[in-house]
């Protein structure tokens, strides 16, 4: 193995720092997506765009791709080695629980791959609830398995892993973060990222910026959001922002009925933000307002700064802007959907922007330098629950479309119109894609007690059925919608997250099943494979000059290239 | 055929019987309240702490989120706590099917008998006669007027319905007004996955056109390449689609009351509700 010595000048410590060949040398973080190998963060790049310049595979070739591998993993540490071609690396156990170390991947028992997975180096690093692997990139086959032996919470994901220099970084859902060893999978420390008694869980994919760990969590009781930063070689914390007003006398808090009220009004952060580096500034979509369905007068005004866009500089952890786009929800629709960074013109005006389609059927751009308002639109026909879209942009809610004692129809239904699978906007169409859902739903307050309910408690949700999931594409100089892919059938989901490549294709799998790739302009249908329920956004990246397609369905990550 | 609706209709009265027996308010549940004397219901006995510990952190990892920290319902799931089946569970074997197979939105979860047992008893660690008043539901969701329900009903249902002929004794079947109004609104249930009552038409599909001779049958799954139908004799046939061709028509007998959904008022719905609860 090739070392090399590297003076890190992010480094707080200016110490030398001996990496591998396979380590993530830190400019690559700050390049656009496709102008280097990797995929070395969340959303590919800062930017959240989840577009990638290549386009060795385009309109044209499309219809010869082809499988390269097929890789399976077996969360536990049961020894699930062996299976489908993977090689049986011991599993490095890990965790403060008692759980037990042959169950099952979590949430629901079955493996399903939600995360984004990391490619480093011909090395994919990837993650369950408290499974984390290093798979080689050539042909699926596994390097090293860590698994946590978790206390408890919720297991609804894990959203993926972040990598600094020779260092992966996984959050769990007993609310830690571990640093790993990326050559070997051992660990390097563990530390607690937020109090697993006060129910909080943890699932986003950590996000490097310099020398920051950024963290965020999870929480359905009532407990506060905030998004930390940590020293990358120690996880000591550096800096918190919590995203409601925790003390008397904080911004904000007079849009609280109470301080009582804004500390336990949630806002937490469980999706990663976007990152623009000239500005320093880390913007990112808050949680929706605890407790979630009813209207205690401890919840009276907007709740900032829930269900908000903030931009807060990484540096110092302060917030420079926000823009509140859903005043005082009612219905646990979080804005946590990946806010996308991108530069256009703009009614005639060259801006720097930030797109965000919301669980809430709305889509707005601000600009990301100053946090103005520029555009709101609906983009699910159906959503019915605003009584208007104010002189600000903001969308309002018709109190009437609140849960109520004999029931309100209402559209979305708790899930949302999109929800956390990422969407991606391409540069070259200006269109952002988003996967949306028309559903509808009877919300019926149960909770009469002024008190309110505590978290997602209160409401009784009648499902209704949906009249369409679809995958859409917003023009964002208009905010309307230019072409809309209806999946075909009768049900409805959130659907899967997007990929856009300058190829021109949109990649995204459908409700059938199939991995697809659109012509990005129309919508056409170019390509597909029967691959199983998709279950994370594809990704894309070149490994030995070849560009592939990564997707993961399941327990299952597939790879399409062109031969 | 004459026997298939009989039967059919049979299934129907007797599932209707139990989601009767059910239905939430139609016991004495509420003697409780507000009173400081004795439980309702007789609580059960506690059970083992390292039990209920052990099934708290498997409820934690594989509920929570849907179900709510509280068994009390979450994101997307019902309350458990008044739920029939958890109430006549004794150690996990009540609702060990519905964990297994998934119902509705809720996937199936693949658990021991042991961890089912576990949760089961961590479920049942709840006091179910909590006095608290706000834990109590309202006790009627009927706030409409049923003159203006009838008039609603006259204008929009009546080219498909009749209260003396399919709904006749529709009050009878769903004696809770909640019931009654989520079972109008969307008869097939709204749930990905949601089981339609036997007695509503399955949705078929028709693929082909002349002058090739067309297929029927109903629709067991499509996407953009392939459409699936189950013939009358339970034969699967499936066609590969290539944009429009072949012609591929979708007959979904809840396609009318899927059109409504966006016209409707609340006003509308809970009169509506308000006139049905009156056709016994």
């Amino acid at each position: 193995m090739t070392l090399k010595k590297l003076l890190l000048t992010a480094s707080a410590g200016l110490l030398p720092v001996l990496l591998s060949a396979q380590a993530l040398d830190p400019s690559v973080l700050t390049k656009p997506l496709g102008s280097t190998d990797a995929w070395p963060t969340y959303s590919g790049d800062y930017s959240g765009k989840r577009f990638s310049s290549l386009k060795q595979i385009n309109q044209t070739n499309v219809k010869n791709l082809t499988l390269s591998w097929v890789g399976k993993v077996t969360p536990g540490a049961g020894g699930g080695g062996g299976r489908a071609g993977f090689g049986g690396s011991p599993v490095i156990i890990g965790g403060e629980g008692t759980a037990d170390p042959n169950a099952g991947g979590g949430f629901g028992g079955a493996a399903n791959i939600r995360a984004s997975i990391l490619q480093v180096g011909g090395v994919l690093y990837l993650s369950l609830p408290d499974n984390a692997w290093a798979v080689d990139a050539r042909d699926g086959h596994e390097i090293w398995h860590y698994f946590w032996k978790t206390k408890g919470g919720t297991h609804i994901g894990n959203r993926g892993l972040g990598m600094w220099n020779n260092y992966v970084y996984m959050e769990t859902p007993d609310d830690y973060i571990v640093c790993l060893d990326a050559a070997t999978g051992k660990e390097k420390w563990h530390k607690e990222i937020a109090n697993f008694n006060q129910q909080y869980f943890s699932t986003m994919s950590p996000i490097v910026i310099g020398n920051h760990i950024l963290t965020g969590t999870g929480n359905d009781l009532d407990e506060p959001g905030y998004i930390q930063s940590l020293d990358p070689e120690t996880g000591e914390v550096q800096w918190r922002f919590y995203t409601v007003p925790m003390k008397k006398g904080d911004p904000g808090v007079e849009t609280w009925g109470s301080l009582d009220g804004a500390k336990h009004g949630a806002g937490n952060v469980w999706i990663p933000g976007s990152y623009d580096p000239e500005t320093k500034l880390y913007i990112v979509g808050t949680g929706n307002p605890s407790p979630a369905y009813t209207n205690p007068q401890s919840r009276d005004g907007d709740n900032l700064y829930t269900c908000s866009i903030v931009a807060v500089n990484v540096e110092t952890g302060k917030m420079a802007w926000y823009y509140q786009l859903n005043p005082h929800d009612t219905h646990d629709w979080d804005s946590t959907e990946t806010p996308i960074l991108f530069d256009g013109d703009f009614k005639g005006k060259q801006r720097k922007m930030v797109a965000h389609a919301d669980r809430n059927g709305y889509f707005y751009v601000l600009d990301r330098l100053t946090g103005e308002h520029l555009l709101t639109s609906k983009f699910s026909d159906a959503a019915n629950w605003a009584k208007e879209v104010n002189a600000k942009g903001q969308t309002i809610r018709d109190p009437k479309k609140d849960s109520i004692v004999p029931g309100a129809l209402v559209s979305p239904n708790n899930g949302g119109a999109t929800n956390w699978p990422p969407p991606a906007f391409s540069p070259n169409t200006g269109l952002f894609y988003v996967p949306t859902n028309e559903a509808y739903a009877m919300y019926y307050l149960t909770e009469t007690d002024p008190r309110g309910a505590m978290g997602l408690g209160g409401k009784d949700e009648t499902g209704l059925g949906s009249l369409g999931s679809y995958l859409t594409a917003i023009d964002y100089k208009t905010g309307k919608t230019v072409w809309k892919h209806r999946y075909p059938g009768l049900g409805g989901n959130v659907g899967n997250g997007i990929l856009a490549t300058a190829g021109g294709l949109v990649f995204a799998g459908d409700a059938g099943g199939n991995l697809v790739a659109y012509n990005d302009a129309t919508g056409k249908i170019l390509w597909h494979s029967h691959i199983g329920n998709v279950s994370n956004a594809p990704e894309t990246y070149t490994l030995d000059g070849k560009q592939y397609i990564l997707v993961a369905a399941g327990d299952t990550m597939f790879t399409f290239c062109l031969y | 055929m004459r026997k298939a609706i009989t039967t059919g209709f049979l299934i129907f009265s007797a599932l209707t019987c139990l989601w009767g027996q059910a239905l939430p308010g139609a016991g004495p549940g509420r003697a409780g309240r507000g009173g400081g004397g004795a439980a309702a219901f007789p609580q059960r006995p506690p059970g083992d702490p390292a039990v209920a510990a052990r099934g708290r952190a498997q409820y934690g990892i594989h509920c929570n989120f849907c179900h709510g920290s509280d068994a009390r319902g979450g994101e997307g799931g019902p309350n458990l706590l008044r739920s029939d089946i958890v109430l006549n569970d004794q150690k996990g074997e009540g609702i060990a099917p519905i964990v297994r197979a998934g119902r509705g939105e809720m996937p199936s979860l693949q658990l021991t008998n042991e961890q089912i047992a576990d949760i089961a008893a961590f479920i049942h660690s709840f006091p179910v006669n909590n006095r608290d008043p706000a834990r109590f539901a309202p006790p009627t969701i009927l706030v409409g007027n049923a003159a203006a329900g009838e008039a609603y009903f006259k204008s929009t249902c009546v080219g498909c319905h009749s209260v003396t002929g399919d709904l006749k004794g529709l009050a009878t079947r769903y004696v809770d007004p909640k019931a009654l109004q989520n079972y109008w609104l969307m008869p097939a249930g709204g749930g990905r996955g949601a089981v339609a009552p036997a007695h509503l038409k399955p949705v078929t599909v028709t693929v082909g056109q002349a002058p090739a001779s067309p297929t029927t049958g109903r629709l067991v799954r499509i996407d953009d390449f392939v459409v699936t139908l189950a013939l009358p004799n339970g034969a699967q046939q499936t066609f590969r689609r290539d944009g429009e061709i072949p012609r591929v028509v979708i007959n979904d007998p809840m396609q009318a009351h899927k059109q409504l959904l966006p016209e409707y008022r609340d006003e509308d719905i809970h009169n509506l509700t308000a006139y049905l609860v009156t056709v016994k």
